[in-house]
């Protein structure tokens, strides 16, 4: 079980604004699932190395050359908002 | 037989022979799709106009004489995760209602080449999370075997579309058994490819280290012609494998004497319907006669690829997931009282019940405190997991098991409880975790409805189990059984 005041500290990292309903319910449902997953605790993993990712590539590079990018009419087509070229958003400070 | 149930490699035949023309060919998917889909709910946007134009496209180059490839003019149905240019992507989720995106993914730009003819963009769970296409933020998609069960998911749209002749062929997305477990459940073929075979490059990402974008089929003939579309390193991707990728068809119609075949103990046991595991078993026999060695194998750290998973891909969900901000695109607010407001709300309206839990499942994991209990912890199990499969194909050339622990369940019945759902992908999810292939084949039927065999194979022998499964498949007729709509 994880506590309420928890789960609104996850949600604040989250940017969700969750109602009190929706507390009780995740505060539950990851509790159970948190749960489960002490599974893993079962298997000593000390000298296990991670795996991030399946493939072995690292570091993939590519020339540094002049090519074609996304139009900016096309990267703004989707603004919800805008001012210009810009994507416009409320006051931040 | 109908149009609309004939296969890729017929259907190119007929219309090379000019016995057919591509523009009937998909007036008669269209036609299935506006007769059908407001009972299966496969389509969240269908592209009727545009696939016309395509098909009319092929049908003059085909009128000027010109030898066309193998799968121009064939209708194809296209999940709405997958970037389309000028044609909205929803992902089935609010927040990106009336997005269109300004460029097309890769997998895209290829179908398109080889003229494809793409009928819409097909129904799934919000951002591909769920195993029953019930968390679309706009409707659910229904199975055509029985329209009061689910059709597995994500990428249920898909699976229905080509069970329900509404396209020929479909791309899914696969991240922890959303091709697989949905083909099962809707009796067709699904293939998710070694992660880095096809290029992710316009895929909107769920869980980057596991993604991976697969054909589903009404046969296996077609999956590796549509495989040969879509696979091929991208510069796009960085993700994506480099050099060249086999003709797949160069794979089919092989023997299969002497191939040895692994059962992995704990994916026919507890937890499997015994409907499922006796249609599994009857599969087996039939290779067997074929000359396959059958044994049994262990894949002892099965049971804990589903919590490894639910960490691991939460985790890169919440860091993916966090783009949608209601700044730069997609659903925004009214009246934010400031930027933060404006963040949490947008967040809050836009996601569904099921995408927010895993947000924040997945922050809970990376957050200070709980980064090495959870997530390290998972990534360590990922490596044991990824090594039980490296010692059983020290062995074996294939291991089999079934594609889904049942058959098709019944609507609402695991929408209250996220953990029997999550369980539902018990035996796919580890092969996402290993990042090898998996291909769920039609095996048989277990009370009237569909049972899939699930053959994984060792990174890139795609190829081994287009043979395995196309053995399969000539010696048997499931691929030839259609659902009564």
């Amino acid at each position: 079980m994880i506590t309420i005041a928890e789960v609104e500290h996850v949600a604040l990292l989250s940017r969700l604004d969750l109602s009190d309903e929706e507390k009780r319910m995740y505060a539950e449902q990851l509790g159970a699932i948190l749960e489960y997953a002490g599974m893993l605790d079962e298997l000593d993993t000390g000298n296990i190395p991670p795996t991030a990712h399946v493939l072995p590539l690292n570091n993939v590079f590519r020339e540094d050359r002049e090519g074609e990018h996304l139009p900016l009419e096309k990267a703004m087509q989707n603004a919800p908002d805008r001012e210009g070229n810009f994507f416009k958003v409320p006051r931040i400070v | 037989m109908e149009l609309v149930y004939m296969t890729a490699h017929e259907l190119h035949r007929m219309l090379s022979a000019r016995e057919i023309s591509a523009e009937e060919l998909c007036r008669a998917a269209l036609d299935r799709i506006e007769k059908l889909d407001g009972r299966l709910g496969a389509f969240i946007t269908v592209t009727g106009d545009l696939a016309l134009d395509q098909a009319r496209a092929v049908d003059r180059r085909i009128a000027s004489g010109e030898e066309i490839p193998p799968l121009a003019g064939i209708p194809v149905a296209v999940k709405d995760v997958i970037c389309t240019e000028g044609i909205p992507t929803t992902c089935g989720s609010r927040i990106l209602s009336g997005f269109v995106p300004p460029y097309s993914a890769t997998v895209i730009e290829k179908i398109l080449a080889r003229g494809m003819v793409m009928v819409g963009k097909t129904n799934m769970d919000e951002f591909a999370m769920g195993s029953s296409t019930e968390n679309s933020g706009f409707f659910p998609a229904s199975n055509p075997w029985d329209t009061d069960r689910v059709p597995g998911g994500s990428s249920g749209g898909s699976a229905v579309a080509v069970a329900a002749g509404q396209a020929v062929v479909a791309l899914g997305s696969d991240t922890g058994g959303s091709i697989r477990q949905p083909a099962s459940m809707c009796g067709v073929v699904g293939m998710k490819p070694t992660y880095g075979a096809v290029s992710r490059y316009g895929l909107v990402a769920y869980a980057s280290s596991l993604d991976q974008i697969g054909p589903i089929s009404r046969d296996v003939a077609d999956c590796a012609l549509v495989l040969n579309a879509i696979s091929g390193h991208d510069p796009l991707d960085s993700t994506s494998a480099p050099g060249d990728r086999p003709d797949y068809t160069g794979f089919l119609n092989r023997e299969i004497k002497g191939i040895k075949i692994g059962v992995p103990g704990e994916y026919m046991g507890e937890g499997i319907d015994p409907g499922v595991r006796e249609v599994i078993g009857g599969a087996l026999k039939v290779l067997s006669s074929l000359g396959a060695e059958i044994e049994e194998v262990s894949l002892p750290h099965s049971k804990y690829a589903i919590p490894a998973y639910y960490l691991i891909a939460t985790a890169e969900a919440s860091s993916n997931l966090a783009r949608y901000d209601g700044v730069s695109y997609g659903y925004r607010v009214e009246d934010p009282k400031d930027v933060v407001d404006m963040y949490s709300r947008t967040r809050s309206r836009g996601f569904g019940t099921e995408v927010k839990r895993r947000i924040m499942l997945g922050t809970y994991a990376l957050s200070a405190g709980y980064y090495d209990a959870y997530y390290l912890k998972a990534l360590k199990v990922r490596t044991l997991i990824k090594q039980d499969f490296d010692r059983a194909f020290e062995k074996f050339d294939v291991l089999i098991c079934p594609a889904s622990p049942t058959t098709a369940f019944r609507k609402g019945e695991k929408m209250d409880d996220p953990l029997q759902m999550y369980l539902s992908d018990i035996t796919t999810i580890s092969v996402n975790l290993a990042g090898i292939p998996g291909i769920s084949v039609p095996a048989g039927f277990s009370g009237g409805l569909p049972v899939g065999m699930q053959i994984m194979g060792r990174p890139f022998a795609e190829g081994t189990l287009l043979q395995v499964a196309h053995a399969f498949e000539r010696s048997t007729d499931h691929h030839k059984k259609f659902p009564e709509l």
